[in-house]
C-alpha cells in the first residue's frame, strides 16, 4: 500500500510535469488565456468605463474579479483540449497498459490546469495594478481569495475533464467553454445587477458567477463578507463534486 | 514451470451488435515470435486490446504469463508492453524527454542513463534534443519501440508496427523485433503483410472473421496452401529488393 501511494504521486508528478511543459511550448495558449481577458479589462476600463455607474471610483477595482473568472473560463477549454488530443493520440493507450496509476493520468492533466490558471491571473493581477487597481486585503483575505479561485479552477477543469474525455471533435472539446467565458457578462462582474431587466436580474444575481465575484471583490476590499461566501463555496464545490463523479464515469468508460 | 507467456482460450468480444472475436484460441511459447495475421477488420487489434487490457472480453479467458487479464490487471501491466497501431509517443516532447518519462513512470533507478542507451541502442541520439512531431516515420516508431522496451518488459505487444513505413525504415523494424526474441522476450506482433509474418515470426496465425483459421509455423502452414498463395506471398519482396538496390542500400537482413 505504502509503495502504491509512493509511486502514486510519482505518477502524478512525472503528468504534471508532462503537460506543463507542452505549455511552455505552446505560448499561444497562455497567450491567449491571459490576453484575452486583458484586452477585455483594457476596453471596459478605458472605453465603457466612464458611463459605467458602479458607485465606487475605481472601477478596476469592482472589475477585476470577474475578469478573472473569465480567464479561468477560457484557460480550462485548454484543459479539456489536452485531455482530447491525449485520448486520440496513442499516448494514453500506453500509459493505460503501464502499471501505473490509472487516475493520476487525469490528475496530472487537473493540477496542470490548476498551476497555469494560477499563473495567468497573476499576470492579470499584475497588468491591473499598473491599471490603478489597489487593495487594502492582508495576507489572510488574499490567500481566501486564491482558494476561491482554485476551487472555481477545479470546479470547472472537472467539467473540461468531461467535455474533453467525451468530445468527437476537438472543437467539441473546447466549444463547451464558450458560454462560460460569457457567463461573467450577466452576472454583477461588470455593471450592478440592479440596471437589469427583471428576469435577467435574476438570472444575473442567482447564477454562481455573482457570488463568488461580490465574495472576492469584499475580501479584496476589506469589506464585512456576506451569505455570499458561502453561497460561492457551496456552488464551487458542488459543481466540482457532480462534475467528478460524471468526469471519472466517463474516463472509467474511456479506459 | 511457465513456458507459455500467452493463452488464449474462446476469447470473444462484440461491439454493439457486431461480433469481432467468435472464440479465439492461441498460445505463445516464452521467447518466441508470434504474428496474428488478418486482413483489416479481422480482429487483430482487438485481440491486442484484450490481451493489454485494454478492452475487457465478452467471453474466454486469457493469459499473460499466467495471470489473467480481467482479473490481474496489475501483474498483467508489470509484464508486458504495447506499441499500438499509432505511435504512442508525446510529439511535444523531446525523443529523450519522451525516455526519460517512461523510466520514471516504470520507477527505474537512473532515468537518464536509460534513456541514453536507448537513444544509443535505436540510433536516435542526434535527434534526442528534437520534439518527436519532427521525427520521420521511422524514427516516431522507433522511438515507439524503444518507449516499450523500458524497463525491459518480458512480453511486447507490436500492433502493425510497420504500416506506414517505408521499405527501409520497415527493415529496421524487423531488425529490432529479431533482437528482441533473440534476447529472450516473447513478441506478439500483428500484421496484415504476409511477407512480415514469412521474415519474423517462429509461429503464425490467420485470424479471419473473428475465428483462427488456421496456424503453425510458416513450413505448416505451405503445406495447407495452394501455390496461388504463396506466389503471392513471394512478389512483394522482389519489388522490394528492386526498390532498394535502386536507392543504392544494402538488404540489412
Amino acid at each position: 500500500m505504502e509503495t502504491a501511494k509512493k509511486h502514486f504521486f510519482i505518477d502524478i508528478s512525472v503528468m504534471l510535469g508532462r503537460s506543463m511543459r507542452h505549455i511552455f511550448r505552446s505560448m499561444d495558449t497562455i497567450i491567449t488565456v491571459t490576453i484575452t481577458p486583458i484586452a477585455m479589462m483594457l476596453l471596459f476600463v478605458y472605453v465603457f468605463g466612464g458611463a459605467i455607474k458602479t458607485g465606487t471610483d475605481n472601477y478596476v477595482n469592482y472589475l477585476l474579479p470577474g475578469i478573472l473568472l473569465m480567464a479561468i473560463a477560457s484557460g480550462i477549454a485548454y484543459t479539456a483540449f489536452r485531455l482530447f488530443t491525449d485520448v486520440q493520440k496513442g499516448i494514453f493507450q500506453r500509459f493505460h497498459t503501464m502499471p501505473i496509476s490509472r487516475s493520476a493520468l487525469l490528475w496530472g492533466h487537473v493540477l496542470t490546469s490548476l498551476v497555469s490558471n494560477a499563473i495567468s491571473v497573476a499576470v492579470i493581477i499584475l497588468v491591473a495594478l499598473i491599471m490603478g487597481f489597489r487593495s487594502s486585503a492582508g495576507v489572510l483575505p488574499w490567500l481566501a481569495v486564491a482558494g476561491i479561485l482554485a476551487l472555481f479552477t477545479l470546479a470547472l477543469t472537472w467539467v473540461a475533464a468531461i467535455a474533453g474525455l467525451s468530445a468527437k471533435t476537438v472543437d467539441g472539446a473546447s466549444a463547451f467553454s464558450y458560454p462560460l467565458i460569457f457567463l461573467p457578462f450577466i452576472s454583477s462582474a461588470f455593471v450592478p445587477t440592479e440596471s437589469m431587466p427583471t428576469v435577467v436580474r435574476v438570472f444575473a444575481e442567482n447564477q454562481p458567477v455573482t457570488s463568488i465575484v461580490e465574495s472576492i471583490r469584499a475580501l479584496l476590499a476589506g469589506q464585512p463578507l456576506h451569505n455570499d461566501i458561502w453561497i460561492a463555496l457551496a456552488w464551487c464545490v458542488g459543481i466540482m463534486l457532480v462534475a467528478y463523479v460524471f468526469a471519472m464515469r466517463v474516463y472509467k468508460k474511456k479506459v | 514451470m511457465q513456458t507459455k507467456s500467452i493463452q488464449v482460450k474462446g476469447l470473444r468480444k462484440s461491439y454493439k451488435h457486431l461480433e469481432v472475436l467468435k472464440g479465439v484460441d492461441f498460445e505463445v511459447e516464452q521467447g518466441s515470435i508470434f504474428a496474428l495475421l488478418g486482413s483489416n477488420g479481422a480482429g487483430k487489434t482487438t485481440v491486442v486490446k484484450i490481451l493489454t487490457t485494454l478492452l475487457a472480453p465478452d467471453g474466454g479467458t486469457a493469459a499473460i504469463n499466467g495471470f489473467d487479464v480481467s482479473s490481474q490487471q496489475d501483474e498483467v501491466r508489470q509484464a508486458i508492453s504495447l506499441t499500438g497501431q499509432f505511435a504512442a509517443v508525446d510529439e511535444i516532447l523531446t525523443g529523450r524527454e519522451n525516455l526519460i518519462m517512461i523510466a520514471k513512470l516504470r520507477y527505474l533507478k537512473n532515468p537518464r542513463q536509460v534513456a541514453e542507451d536507448m537513444l544509443k541502442r535505436f540510433g536516435l541520439t542526434e535527434a534526442a534534443d528534437r520534439r518527436a512531431s519532427t521525427y520521420s516515420g521511422g524514427m516516431r516508431r522507433r522511438l515507439d519501440i524503444a518507449l516499450s522496451l523500458v524497463g525491459k518488459p518480458k512480453i511486447i505487444f507490436l500492433d502493425e508496427p510497420t504500416t506506414g513505413l517505408d521499405p527501409e525504415a520497415r527493415i529496421e523494424v524487423w531488425k529490432v523485433v529479431k533482437e528482441l526474441a533473440d534476447g529472450g522476450t516473447t513478441v506478439l506482433l500483428t500484421t496484415q503483410y504476409l511477407e512480415e509474418a514469412e521474415q519474423l515470426a517462429d509461429r503464425i496465425a490467420i485470424l479471419h472473421e473473428g475465428r483462427i483459421i488456421a496456424s503453425g509455423t510458416l513450413s505448416d502452414l505451405k503445406k495447407l496452401y495452394p501455390a496461388t498463395k504463396v506466389e503471392y506471398i513471394e512478389k512483394q519482396p522482389s519489388l522490394e529488393e528492386i526498390f532498394l538496390s535502386i536507392i543504392g542500400k544494402k538488404e540489412a537482413m
